[in-house]
């Protein structure tokens, strides 16, 4: 043990608060990480696309092009988390935007009642899917293997396998833009307000996370860290703010990225500071003591499974609203997609690992990734292959060095670093069987 | 003495000596020497944890050559098994408690499997069920070979691993609790089974808890306590008998091992009336047999019973049912009878059970001190369905404080903290949880003395704080230093309830050996 504290003092320098500046400490060097990895490729496309990457257009295109993807994911990490798989997702999404696509145009739903009609269809059948997992035992492989046939085909058979249009007004949730207000700028005013919004959250979440540590007896990191940290977001925010606002006329901070951004802050806090969501931790990690702890798992399994094809309900809807009409193709192997961004993300294939901030980073990194290979001209085939082998080195390094004892996800680059930066850190051995303690419980770091 | 004089007159098989084995931080053999003779039935005896199965598991090559040191002689050679495959080679098979057959395939393809009968690279079948066929009738199974292991009953699963082994041509068995998962019919034939074998020069090395299955078939006892050999007895000429074998296997003197305290005993508050379950599988195995038993206030109540008793099973049914199948019974607290149908309605009754395995039913090792520690009870510090994290961290640090767990930080992750302090998590846990009956079911099992010493203190202010505690433990000196009073448990049913004062462990030892049910009062 006080060899692990030694590590910590050597390395409470300038890495450790670098690390700290991006929430926390050992814990999250897998965030870190995957931050790190996102923002190289983002570099590395700026620079092959000659400042493509990082335009007005491109970004406006990348957050409408794939936010329904990473609402996916916000659903599929949980899913995952619980020790489960969703391949049902594309499907649902489908059948959810056909049927919503009919209620307007053959009963004449408004559309507003039509969204929360597409809601509770996912309702429903997440409801079905979670029954046979939850309550039956069917693992969720299968049962979500059947919902992929069933409402593929659900979607077929509403649609008469053709494309049903959807009325204007619905495609403001997909296609719709922040609405140009107040005095002419050059800019989209609430994409600014928006901007504005976010820096002074930043301030405030990172005042207030300062004031927790301390209430709570850990020393913060030092000022000038929190500072930097500051600065450095907020500016990435003002960076982004001023791309979106400027765009071309009549476009600016996407509707559907407004939904993503008020769904992650929803189930981030869901899945870190609920009940429910320390649950679903608790029955992914390990089932059997978290029943012994009173923890219901059919209830949370059921509703994980529910939660999912809920948000693939949403995520049909807004594909929908983008492409003006629904149709038999939609929603194609989104479930390959969503899982792959939550595996990148850092969530553990046995459960009980992953964030939801992780599974949105993981898919960003897959976003702009088939972005930047789409602005160089790449032909989907290649696309393709480089996606499955970014895939596979990615989880790959996660379980190499999961098995060299720390849990750290596109941690090549950090690891790399670190051997050169830091002393070793010590083995994470258990010591389990009766290693003395002779530690003093005093000794910590924190005091 | 004996063993020479017989070894003069039957060659010794097998002899291991001096075998020490250490685990990082425990010692689990010192010393050990085994010798067997030719077409001898040679017993192991010890309490549970005294080193029994690491040494056959030494002996059968699980744990390789290298990782031990001393010597395995075997027909006059020095071997060096480096796994299971080699040991069988060299004809030493080894029968586990859990069996390793593969309940979808048949018995024949069970008894050949890795080491099939081909013809032009092709498995003959018709070989393999002829020589299966010749198996089967030495050892007494009359099933068709080609019937499913899941669909015939564990005793003749049992003969079917025997037969698997002879198949190998074995001149050494090792049997591993041969008869803990039989009935008395299945056991007698397997003892007969395996006197059969001797009459046929094959050795067999058993381990048993059962003294008088080992009383009427052992040739001669190996007694092993705390990684040691303590003697070897000839069962015929010393005149071995089932007193004279726990003797030798708890024979140690108590040493000052405990906290003192002064016990300070309530009115009883919790009751166990009658209590029957069903094995969850096997509908027609009993293992929990019209058992009461009852706590007072500020009382620690032991439960001794050999492995397999049912000590886990009955804990682990009146917490909430979450063993077995619940066939009868009433649970009565302070006068008041209540029906716990689920884990999270014996918490809010006041229950709290703490499993014998930490690591598989304790904990969530993918988490962290703090909310491994409030898991238990979140509603405790949530406000609707948002958990206050300061509280959170304020409860997590008190507890590290009260309980000594040493961490670098209650952010650490539990799997990070050695088996003691992983332990005081989970008491944490549930002491977080405010019960007023705590089962702990081996809480020290794994640990070292120093935590022992800290979690029998705990064990104790739970007690002084009027709180019930039923201590499940196989180690009788624990159960002795411990307890106010004890029961004891045999195949499923209480046997005897004993004052811990007035307890000693030869006495504790009988009633966990036997069904000899006593009348008890207390």
């Amino acid at each position: 043990m006080s060899q692990q504290l030694n590590t910590e003092k050597n390395t409470s320098g300038g890495i450790r608060d670098l690390r700290r500046m991006f929430g926390g400490g050992r814990s999250s060097l897998r965030q870190f990480g995957i931050l790190f990895s996102l923002i190289a490729i983002i570099v590395l496309f700026q620079y092959l696309t000659h400042g493509l990457t990082l335009s007005s257009g491109n970004l406006i295109n990348l957050v409408s092009q794939y936010s329904y993807i990473l609402i996916l994911a916000i659903g599929m990490v949980m899913v995952i988390i619980a020790g489960h798989i969703d391949l049902s997702v594309g499907s649902v999404a489908a059948f959810a935007g056909i049927v919503v696509a009919t209620s307007m145009q053959d009963w004449h739903f408004p559309w507003p009642v039509a969204i929360v009609f597409g809601l509770v269809v996912g309702a429903l059948i997440g409801a079905w899917q979670g029954f046979w997992v939850a309550y039956i035992g069917v693992p969720a492989f299968i049962v979500t293997l059947a919902g992929m046939l069933i409402f593929r085909g659900g979607n077929q058979l509403i649609g008469n396998a053709n494309t049903v249009p959807v009325p204007e007004g619905f495609t403001v949730i997909g296609a719709g833009y922040l609405p140009e207000v107040g005095p002419y700028t050059g800019y989209n005013n609430l994409t600014l307000l928006l901007g504005l919004i976010v820096v002074i959250a930043v301030v405030m979440s990172e005042w207030r996370s300062r004031k927790v540590q301390r209430i709570m007896g850990s020393s913060p990191a030092p000022l000038w860290v929190s500072a930097v940290k500051v600065v450095l977001l907020s500016s990435v925010v003002v960076y982004a703010t001023v791309l979106f606002a400027g765009g071309r006329t009549g476009t600016s901070f996407p509707v559907s990225g407004i939904i993503l951004g008020v769904l992650v802050l929803f189930y981030a806090f869901v899945t870190k500071n609920t009940i429910f969501g320390r649950h679903i931790y608790a029955v992914g990690g390990n089932k059997l003591a978290a029943e012994l702890s009173g923890v219901k798992s059919r209830r949370v399994n059921f509703l994980v499974m529910m939660n999912m094809s809920i948000l693939a309900a949403l995520a049909g809807m807004i594909f929908v609203a983008r492409s003006v009409a629904s149709g038999p193709q939609d929603g194609l192997s989104w479930e390959l997609d969503a899982i792959a961004a939550v595996f990148i993300g850092g969530a553990a294939v046995s459960g009980g690992i992953g964030t939801v901030t992780g599974s949105i980073v993981g898919g960003l990194v897959m976003a702009v990734l088939n972005n930047g290979l789409q602005l160089l001209g790449v032909g989907a085939d290649r696309v393709q292959i480089i996606k499955g082998l970014v895939l596979l080195v990615a989880v790959g390094v996660d379980v190499l060095n999961k098995s060299q004892g720390r849990p750290s996800i596109i941690g090549l680059l950090t690891r790399n670093r670190k051997t050169n930066e830091f002393p070793p850190e010590p083995p994470l051995v258990v010591p389990g069987s009766g290693t003395p303690d002779t530690a003093r419980p005093t000794a910590t770091l924190s005091s | 003495m004996s063993i020479e004089r017989r070894a003069a007159r039957e060659p010794v098989i097998l002899e291991m000596r001096s075998i020490t084995k250490e685990f990082p931080g425990v010692k689990a053999l010192s010393d050990v020497s085994l010798t067997v003779t030719a077409g001898e039935i040679h017993a192991i005896c010890g309490e549970n944890g005294a080193g029994k199965s690491t040494l056959m598991k030494v002996l059968s090559g699980v744990y390789p050559y290298g990782t031990y040191s001393g010597d395995i002689v075997f027909q006059g050679k020095d071997v060096h098994f480096k796994d299971i495959r080699s040991s069988e080679a060299a004809g030493i098979a080894i029968i586990h408690q859990e069996l390793a057959l593969i309940p979808e395939l048949s018995i024949t393809e069970n008894i050949f499997l890795g080491n099939e009968p081909t013809r032009w690279g092709a498995i003959d079948w018709i070989k393999a069920k002829k020589t299966a066929l010749e198996l089967l009738a030495r050892v007494g199974l009359r099933d068709d070979p080609d019937t499913l292991i899941k669909n015939i009953g564990v005793g003749k699963q049992q003969l079917v691993e025997i037969a698997k082994a002879l198949n190998k041509s074995v001149k050494v068995l090792i049997l591993d609790e041969p008869t803990a998962a039989l009935n008395e019919a299945d056991s007698q034939h397997l003892l007969d089974l395996i006197r059969g074998l001797k009459g046929k020069g094959i050795s067999s090395i058993m381990i048993s808890h059962k003294l008088n299955e080992i009383e009427q078939v052992a040739d001669s006892i190996t007694i092993i306590r705390d990684g040691k050999t303590i003697e070897t007895l000839d069962v015929v000429n010393d005149g071995v008998n089932e007193d004279r074998i726990i003797r030798g296997m708890v024979g140690r003197s108590l040493e000052s091992r405990f906290p003192e305290h002064t016990p300070d005993i309530g009115e009883v508050f919790f009751e166990v009336r009658d209590w029957n379950v069903q094995h969850p599988q096997v509908p027609e195995r009993m293992v929990v047999k019209n058992s009461s038993l009852n706590v007072r206030r500020g009382e620690i109540v032991g439960i001794a019973g050999l492995m397999g008793a049912g000590r886990t099973e009955l804990a682990m049914s009146i917490f909430g049912r979450s063993y077995g199948n619940y066939l009868s019974g009433r649970l009565f607290k302070d006068g008041v009878e209540i029906e716990l149908r689920s884990v999270s309605d014996a918490i809010d009754h006041g229950l709290a059970y703490v499993s014998e395995d930490r690591k598989a039913l304790g904990l969530n090792l993918l988490d962290d001190v703090k909310r491994s520690i409030v898991s238990a009870k979140l509603s405790k510090i949530s406000r609707g369905p948002v958990v206050n994290d300061e509280k959170e961290y304020a409860i997590a640090e008190s507890f590290r404080t009260s309980l000594r767990i040493k961490t670098s930080s209650v952010d650490a992750g539990v799997n990070k903290l050695s088996g003691g302090n992983q332990q005081k998590v989970v008491l944490a846990k549930w002491m977080f949880t405010d019960p007023d009956l705590l089962i702990l079911d081996e809480p020290t099992r794994g640990i070292d003395v120093g935590a022992k010493y800290e979690i029998y203190g705990i064990i104790q202010k739970l007690a002084s704080q009027g709180k019930g505690v039923v201590l499940i433990s196989s180690e009788l000196p624990e159960l002795l230093g411990l307890a106010d009073r004890i029961y004891t448990v045999f195949e499923g049913a209480i046997t005897n309830c004993i004052l811990a004062a007035e307890a000693d462990p030869e006495t504790l030892m009988k009633s966990m050996t036997s069904a000899r049910k006593k009348a008890y009062s207390k």
